[in-house]
């Protein structure tokens, strides 16, 4: 049984108007429980529309969307059921902070959940500290933090409620290395130690090929391809046919294929060259 | 729901309306305006309806994307018309229940100012949706020249109101998204007695104010970047030139005027029981 999945999801946007846009056409994909997902595509392929259709913030104009078998759209509660086991967090979530205080936006979610008083105050030092905001910050306001700040208060915000599957739109857009590096591994951890389901809107292939188990590539409002890491980087044409592209790790053992060098194609992390370049010179007698 | 709003929108196609000078178009839509409001009959109004509907045509916009304009005024349209059916007693008396009286005077009233209203509401609308915000500017600015003459800085004037206009559809969206964000936490907007949802709009203005303020800073320092500097010794690069549309437009214009005074001074003003009976 799958945990999310949808049915021949449709989405038009300005229907009725000379804009009219379709941004999803007829998409299927299923995920399951404990699923680390990267969800990848060009500029206006329509991830961002996908991503607000799984905990129903969008209508589908066509298709069905399922939670553990349950259509989201078939009645109010399912539907408020939904926003709050499937936690969703914007792309530059920076911008919509709204609450006087830090604390107060964290606890937003947990509050309108009906949690007690106490069990939200938990939440929110719980969600805190795992995105590493320190406690003095919470009594700030959210508009005077940097937006690498703003960014963790946004995730803390949607942690704190704890859902079942988190999607986190482009988390890493606009940071430096360092703090991209952070979030990432902030999520990483939280499925781990929480055995949920994570999707994450990505543009870097290299953070895809390093933590994801499944890969869904959306093209021009469709799904190109769903599947492993290596399923989908192996098919390096396609994916720059439709404006994407596989690791650079990958891009030079493909080169030195090329070149006569009896490497494999399919590395695509750093580690992997590592011990694949290792092998190379074994193999030569370097060491 | 919010994203209905369209006033303020610009919908760029090719046609007729949108290659006519922004001038003729804003002269056009004061004339229209003022010529609804001097309508005193049926005739009269459905001979503005007329010239409208011809308008929308020729603008290549949907009927569809028009008529959903109007949605958001609904609600006025509908207010007006039961004020004008509660407090307009005259004609024949078609309900008498209890409390409510209903005439035939009160609802004819009531039809006319729905119509009126509706008239106005998407006759403007027309002018933003065919007249991009450059090009309105242009012409609001040329329009008002002779002004500068007597110490008015009219650019700023037309600057601002372009601005403003501009700004509604981009913080509709704005609204939107904040919205968005709320409710996949679990905020609700439909929900509760008023109260309860005037109170969930509050979170959503404080960051539309604090947004617009950023936007605000942001555009200033744009355009200084620039070299705008106010109105003074300004150039365009597409001077505004009237070509025969135009001047088929101020005609049409001129017969829409004589028309309309024929028709109000022939058709009379119109009185609820004569018409009522003519329809009898
Ligand atoms: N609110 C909206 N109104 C109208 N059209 C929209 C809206 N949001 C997105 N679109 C259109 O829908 C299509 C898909 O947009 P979407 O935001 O889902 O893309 P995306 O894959 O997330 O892109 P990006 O990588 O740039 O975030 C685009 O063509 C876009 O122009
Ligand atoms: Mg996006």
């Amino acid at each position: 049984m799958s945990h999310l999945r949808t049915e021949n999801l449709t989405f038009t946007y300005g229907e009725g108007t000379p804009f009219k846009i379709t941004a999803l056409d007829n998409v299927n994909i299923e995920l399951n429980k404990g699923e680390f997902v990267a969800i990848i595509g060009h500029t206006g392929s329509g991830k961002s529309t996908l991503v607000q259709h799984l905990n129903g913030l969008l209508k589908p104009t066509d298709g069905k969307i399922f939670l553990d078998e349950k259509n989201i759209h078939s009645s109010k509660s399912t539907l408020f059921d939904a926003r709050f086991r499937v936690g969703l967090c914007f792309q530059y979530p920076e911008y919509q902070l709204f609450e006087e205080t830090v604390y107060k936006d964290i606890a937003f979610g947990p509050t309108n959940m009906g949690l007690s008083k106490g069990e939200v105050d938990e939440r929110v030092r719980k969600a805190a500290k795992y995105v590493g905001i320190p406690d003095e910050m919470l009594s700030k306001s959210p508009f005077d933090l940097s937006g690498g700040q703003k960014r963790r208060v946004a995730i803390a915000g949607v942690i704190s409620m704890e859902p079942e599957i988190l999607i986190l739109d482009e988390p890493t857009s606009g940071l430096d290395p360092m703090g991209r590096e952070q979030i990432l591994s902030l999520i990483k951890n939280y499925r781990e130690n929480t055995g949920k389901t994570v999707i994450i809107v990505s543009h870097s292939m290299e953070d895809v090929a390093r933590f994801a188990t499944k890969v869904i590539v959306m093209n021009d409002a469709k799904v190109e391809m769903t599947g492993t890491v290596d399923d989908v980087f192996e098919k390096a044409s396609r994916l720059r046919e439709i404006g994407l592209s596989v690791p650079q790790i990958t891009e030079i053992f493909i080169k030195l294929r090329e070149k006569g060098y009896n490497v494999s194609e399919k590395i695509y992390t750093v580690e992997q060259g590592y011990l694949e370049l290792k092998k190379l010179f074994k193999g030569r007698g370097i060491s | 729901m919010i994203k209905d709003i369209t006033i303020g929108q610009y919908f760029p196609f090719n046609s007729v309306i949108h290659r006519l000078d922004p001038r003729t178009k804003l002269l056009f839509t004061i004339v229209f305006i003022v010529m609804v409001f001097v309508s005193n009959n049926f005739v009269s109004l459905l001979f503005n309806f007329v010239i409208a509907t011809v308008i929308i045509n020729l603008s290549k916009i949907p009927l569809k994307t028009v008529i959903k304009g109007l949605k958001p005024i609904l609600l006025v349209v509908i207010i007006t018309s039961v004020l004008q059916i509660a407090y307009v007693k005259t004609g024949i008396t078609l309900i008498d229940v209890w409390k409510i009286k209903i005439t035939s005077g009160g609802v004819l009233t009531a039809v006319f100012m729905a119509i009126r209203i509706s008239l106005l509401i998407v006759m403007s609308t027309m002018l933003t949706y065919t007249t991009s915000p450059t090009s309105l500017t242009n012409g609001l600015d040329k329009l008002f020249a002779p002004l500068t003459k007597i110490g008015i800085d009219f650019h700023m004037v037309t600057m601002i109101m372009t601005i403003a206009l501009r700004f509604i559809p981009t913080l509709i969206e704005e609204v939107d998204k904040i919205m968005s964000a709320q409710k996949s936490r679990g905020a609700s907007f439909d929900q509760g007695n008023l109260i309860k949802r005037a109170k969930a709009l509050i979170p959503l203005f404080i960051p539309l104010l604090f947004n617009s303020i950023r936007r605000a800073y942001e555009l200033a320092n744009a355009m200084t970047c620039r070299c705008y500097n106010g109105g003074k010794g300004k150039t365009t690069m597409n001077a505004l030139k009237f070509n025969s549309g135009d001047y088929i437009s101020y005609l049409v214009m001129l017969l829409f005027i004589t028309a309309i005074i024929l028709l109000n001074i022939f058709c009379g003003e119109y009185n609820a029981e004569f018409t009522f009976n003519l329809a009898v």
